[in-house]
């Protein structure tokens, strides 16, 4: 990849990084020790740099605002990614056997991926609307009594965020995974179909892991999709009912800007970056150990 | 299941047995439908009256075409305090998408320049400094960066939104590129070198007329991205620079008495209508960008 070349040239690269180093350096790594060292700290509205250990994470973790929202996190994860990753793959695996229209059911599947999380949860918050959403359609279709309130029933909204995240994301994963498909060696298909090897034991044993890159990118996608998961809860149910659907990301921006208590947000900022660090990281390692093994 | 005694059937796609190809379009199409129909209620809910949608159902098209609440989300409905509209909203929207994907897709283009071609010590710290940057969530960033811009007096100003973003997008889009410029051919760097091309000559002669398919997937990319975030704008964009996103939500949010759900929906399309418009039109290329791993991958 790279060649010797003359030192001015060299020179003049270096100097080219420099503005971008001071802003990476300042930015992702002064900014984050910056974030974590508060989280150590008494700070409330304004930084206060007395140290106070560990008290602010303590706080944090018997503040019951902070369970539920970790609580419905774990929740979020545990039914969002597998079935976004189902939907997914069986629509990419649809879509592999070549199909007429391919290209109107990818522009169709990942549209959702192009609008914001925000009308992304005000569209499905009036679609789930108890009142006239789809429990009405129901109604109006002499299921008399149906009705679906899940979004303003404390114990079932997060599943309606969950639904509407599953809605936005399905089609990148059919994307991702698609693409790894389709770098699957024909030999491989051909020989599944000489062993007559059933259909969905070839794709769980053989084609699955022969994609685990593409769905190990997928996976993170969601998993970031998770930690993340802000706009989306703003604009459906705002949190509530209550604190029901409340997520660390809006616990943290609540907890910065209203409630002024920077540093219990400064710990739950952490914390969330521990968690993206344990997802992230392996990633990276995997991918660049791979480059290297094929070069 | 097919047994190893059995006699050999006729030979057919063994991964295609269990579902026949009816099957296999029912379901697509099924999920096709499924997919349509929030931006089908959408657009149907915001043509109808408020006399309609309590009358009619979610599905049903509207009977009479109305168009004054679509009138009134652009131009009159409350986003808090003020009562103007979302067209604030959309010329923000603008001037933060704008001139921000213009910069993060320049600054990301030299970075990945000259991270690729040139050995330059430490780069590759820098790098993946970078990409572990780039999976930060905004949350851990954001009181740091608060403190950051009013201090050198860019908190709750356009160019402040705009920096914000471009930081943001900095380890996307150099990923991208870097990846890119790995893929031309070493000889050609070598043949521009040896004709006396120099650092800034190879880029801009050569290497970036080469990367008008990056620079546009990145572009649309970024200006999905942009148009569509909510959070940098809500926190650096102060009520003056509010982006049409962090309108919308307000014009939802904060109606008091009867919520009006056909000035709701006729607001969130409007919302919506650039990203799909950028993403109707050049699909493919969006669909190549995260493909390509463009998605912090």
């Amino acid at each position: 990849m790279f060649v010797r070349s003359p030192s001015s040239s060299r020179l003049q690269a270096a100097l080219t990084l420099v503005p971008v180093a001071f802003v990476v350096l300042s930015v992702y790594v002064g900014g984050v020790l910056w974030a974590v060292g508060i989280s150590f700290t008494r700070s409330s509205m304004l930084p206060n740099y007395r140290f106070a250990g560990f008290t602010q994470y303590i706080n944090l973790f018997s503040n019951a605002r902070w369970q539920v929202s970790l609580g419905n996190m774990a929740l979020f994860a545990v039914i969002f990614i597998p079935v976004t990753l189902l939907i997914g793959y069986s629509m990419a695996a649809m879509i592999n056997r070549g199909v007429r229209g391919e290209n109107a059911l990818r522009t169709i599947y990942l549209y959702p991926f192009a609008m914001s999380f925000i009308v992304t949860g005000l569209v499905w918050r009036w679609l789930l609307d108890p009142n006239f959403g789809i429990a009405d359609v129901a109604r109006k279709l002499s299921f008399e009594n149906a009705s679906f309130d899940w979004i303003v029933n404390a114990d079932m909204a997060i599943f309606t965020i969950i639904i509407a995240a599953i809605w936005h994301s399905s089609g990148l994963v059919m994307v991702v995974l698609l693409a790894g498909l389709r770098g699957v060696d024909e030999d491989l298909w051909k020989a599944i179909r000489i062993e007559g090897i059933p259909a969905w034991k070839a794709h769980l044993y053989i084609i699955m892991p022969s994609i685990g890159a593409s769905i190990a990118t997928a996976m993170v996608l969601m998993s970031l999709t998770v930690v993340r998961m802000f706009d989306v809860v703003v604009a459906m149910t705002g949190g509530g009912p209550g604190i029901a659907t409340d997520v660390p990301a809006k616990f943290i921006i609540d907890h910065m800007f209203e409630r002024q208590q920077v540093g219990l947000a400064s710990a739950a900022a952490t914390t969330l970056l521990l968690l993206v660090l344990v997802i992230a990281v392996p990633l990276l390692y995997l991918k660049n150990r791979r480059k290297g093994a094929a070069q | 299941m097919t047994t190893a005694n059995a006699p050999a059937p006729v030979r057919r796609n063994a991964l295609a047995a269990p579902l026949s190809r009816v099957l296999v379009y029912v379901l697509l199409i099924a999920a096709a439908i499924v997919a349509l129909v929030p931006l089908y209620v959408m657009i149907v809910t915001a043509f109808k009256s408020m006399e309609e949608i309590r009358t009619g159902t979610l599905l049903s098209l509207p009977h009479a075409f109305s168009f004054e609440h679509w009138w009134k989300a652009w131009n009159s409905a409350c986003t808090g305090l003020r009562c103007e509209g979302l067209k604030v909203g959309f010329v923000n929207s603008f001037l933060i998408t704008i001139p921000s994907v213009v910069l993060a897709i320049a600054a990301g283009a030299i970075t990945g320049y000259a991270l690729s071609f040139w050995r330059v010590r430490f780069a590759n710290v820098l790098f993946t400094v970078m990409l572990i940057g780039g999976f930060f969530p905004y949350q851990v960033l954001i009181y740091p960066l608060v403190r950051i811009t009013s201090t050198i007096g860019i908190f709750n100003s356009l160019v402040g939104v705009i920096a914000i973003h471009v930081v943001f997008a900095l380890p996307v889009v150099t990923l991208l590129f870097r990846n890119y410029f790995a893929s031309i051919p070493i000889d050609l760097f070598k043949a521009a070198r040896v004709d006396g091309a120099g650092y800034w000559r190879f880029f801009f002669s050569i290497l970036l007329p080469m990367s008008v398919p990056m620079i546009a997937v990145a572009g649309i990319l970024q200006v999905t991205f942009i148009w569509n975030d909510y959070i940098v704008g809500l926190v650096f964009g102060g009520i003056n620079y509010a982006p049409m996103t962090v309108q919308l939500n307000n014009i939802v949010h904060s109606t008091y008495g009867e919520r009006e759900y056909n000035v709701e929906m006729a607001a969130t399309l409007l919302t919506s209508v650039i990203p799909l418009l950028v993403y109707f039109t050049s699909g493919r290329w969006f669909v190549r960008g995260v493909a390509s791993g463009a998605v912090k991958g």
